[in-house]
């Protein structure tokens, strides 16, 4: 089993950006398009992602049936028997012109603890060295900025969370680990997130959470839903055994 | 509730049914059967509706102990199929007394076979499908591969059973294809001219790192060309060349994405919903129960069609499979 992650490292701001409110669409395949709010990960163009994705929950379009939200992106998977791309592309246009009507929900704030370095975070001591600060320089910065949850993807309950302290930004792993334990915090690029699952992965991994990102036996099966603001809370060892025997 | 005991799980046997759709949000990608045309045959034979759930077989087969008896039918690919030793055929219903056992073997031809049941098998749907998610442990039964000593349910049916039989035609049109019909891909104008000539006439051969995730080819690489890095493009932006930096975004099923390498990899029906490699194109809607049925070592060509043709492909195999089979 393998496992691509997303593409390389990103500098959120730096992409040239098309004019703020001209969507282009483009085909993805002969089930699906793509509607791209520019080309630049900011949380204006990732807003409009986020409009589309709740007036298309809200007002669903009969023969829609999925949706990929990403940073400045929104796939949109159809039945081919009931839509022609063009056709599907007109009423999506309808719903791209009331936009500015959509109101997001109020953001909820989630608290992550996490047990910092050691064994939960092997890379925490490299990222400090890279980046000329003493482990606990990492951790505080880590921990001290709230992070907005882009989208959700890649896995279920994978939280792409945006964006890392510029003195944090660190390159992903040149080899990407074969087994990433369940509840890795890492970083990459600007971004950082919790896997939710064993998976291989690539980034750097600072600590570890007692919380399961995604459960079957809760509503809303993801602990993190798209548009939540995140602060991770440094915890020890001891706190982290507890919250896992709890 | 009738049963099936698991007696030899096969290679890698699970519960799969059309998937769950609609929760791209969060980041749950579809899953059920790869080779999704078998699975609703199978299912038609044994009177279910097609979004019934079976059984999906990788490469060798298991072997089912039915106490109750049932009816069945296989689908797909043939896995050597016999029943209390006497052979059984594939794409037809019949049935199993009590205390029978259906054993199946290594495959005769492509990836996988599935076992259709009246009625369904029934497990606890999860987000509305009963198909196994294997990486994230969620859905089939109990989340995983069938097991030695597994016992499934088997939901009740109403009403007769009449025997059906589907058309020779029919199977003929529908049998996998090795050359994947596609249509362009979301980035393939980042691929320069020859590279996108190299793409469409080469053979590509399935490895083994291939699963229900995606397939991973070999042969010639798609390194022609640009580099990584950020300069122009035909969009006039600057999100550096078709193997270089791009954004994550949502990939759509059957993306043949144009990796790190240069080598392709091909969505399938428990892919990662998100990614940021740039596809080079996308396998049609009608050729993707083929994708299901690809062996490691099988080799495979793209074939370019144009998006009204795999409309049409699509109406057609769809009006097939509503006409093909009868009592």
């Amino acid at each position: 089993l393998y496992f691509i992650e997303c593409g390389v490292e990103y500098t959120f701001a730096r992409m040239l950006m098309l004019s703020a409110d001209e969507a282009r669409f483009e085909r993805a395949s002969d089930q699906s398009l793509l509607i791209y709010f520019g080309q630049q990960i900011t949380r204006k163009t990732n807003e409009q992602v986020r409009r589309l994705l709740r007036l298309l929950e809200l007002e669903p379009v009969v023969g829609v049936r999925n949706l990929h939200p990403a940073y400045c992106s929104l796939l949109v998977k159809f039945d081919a028997l009931q839509w022609p791309h063009e056709e599907l592309e007109e009423k999506l246009r309808e719903y791209l012109k009331r936009l500015e009507e959509v109101s997001l929900p109020e953001p909820r704030l989630v608290e992550i603890p996490v047990c910092y370095g050691g064994d939960y975070g092997p890379d925490l001591d490299e990222v400090a060295a890279l980046r000329g600060m003493t482990p606990k320089q990492v951790i505080e910065l880590h921990a001290s900025t709230r992070y907005l949850v882009y989208f959700l993807g890649f896995v279920p309950g994978f939280a792409y969370l945006g964006e890392l302290p510029e003195a944090l930004v660190t390159p992903r792993l040149a080899t990407p680990r074969k087994k990433v334990p369940v509840g890795s915090v890492g970083i990459a690029g600007n971004q950082t997130g919790v896997y939710p699952f064993e998976t291989p992965g690539g980034w750097r991994l600072l600590g570890r959470t007692p919380l399961a990102m995604f459960r079957t036996d809760r509503e809303g099966l993801s602990l993190l839903s798209i548009g939540d603001q995140v602060r991770f809370v440094p915890i020890s060892r001891e706190r982290f055994a507890a919250l896992v025997s709890a | 509730m009738s049963e099936i005991h698991v007696q030899a799980p096969g290679l890698l046997t699970t519960v799969q049914d059309l998937g769950r759709e609609g929760f791209g949000p969060m980041g749950v990608s579809p899953s059920g059967a790869a080779d999704a045309i078998a699975l609703r045959i199978g299912n038609q034979l044994v009177g279910n509706a097609e979004t019934a759930a079976g059984l999906e077989m990788t490469l060798l087969g298991g072997t089912f102990l039915f106490p109750e008896g049932a009816v069945l039918a296989l689908a797909g690919s043939d896995f050597g199929a016999t029943l209390d030793d006497s052979p059984v055929a594939l794409w037809g219903s019949f049935e199993v007394k009590p205390g029978q056992t259906l054993g199946l073997g290594p495959t005769r031809t492509g990836a996988r076979c599935y076992l259709c049941v009246r009625g369904g098998i029934a497990v606890k749907t999860f987000l509305g499908s009963a198909s196994t998610h294997l990486l994230s442990g969620l859905g089939g039964h109990e989340g995983r591969a069938l097991r030695k000593g597994d016992v499934l349910k088997i939901r009740a049916a109403s009403g007769a059973f009449r025997k059906r039989t589907v058309a020779e035609e029919a199977l003929q049109t529908l049998s996998p294809r090795k050359v994947l019909r596609v249509t362009p891909g979301p980035q393939s104008e980042w691929f320069p001219q020859a590279a996108q000539k190299l793409f469409y006439a080469s053979t590509y051969r399935v490895t083994e790192e291939s699963n229900r995730m995606g397939l991973r080819l070999e042969g010639p690489a798609i390194t022609d060309g640009t580099h990584r890095g950020a300069h122009g493009n035909a969009f006039g932006d600057a999100r550096g060349s078709a193997l270089g930096e791009m954004i994550s975004e949502g990939v759509s099923l059957g993306a043949v994405q144009i990796a790190a390498g240069g080598l392709p990899i091909i969505l399938f029906v428990e892919q990662q919903t998100t990614g940021g490699y740039a596809k080079i194109a996308n396998v049609i809607s009608a050729d993707l129960h083929s994708l299901g049925q690809l062996r490691p070592r099988d080799e495979v060509r793209f074939d370019h069609v144009d998006w009204e043709t795999s409309r049409s492909f699509l109406l057609e195999l769809e009006n097939l499979l509503a006409s093909s089979i009868s009592e």
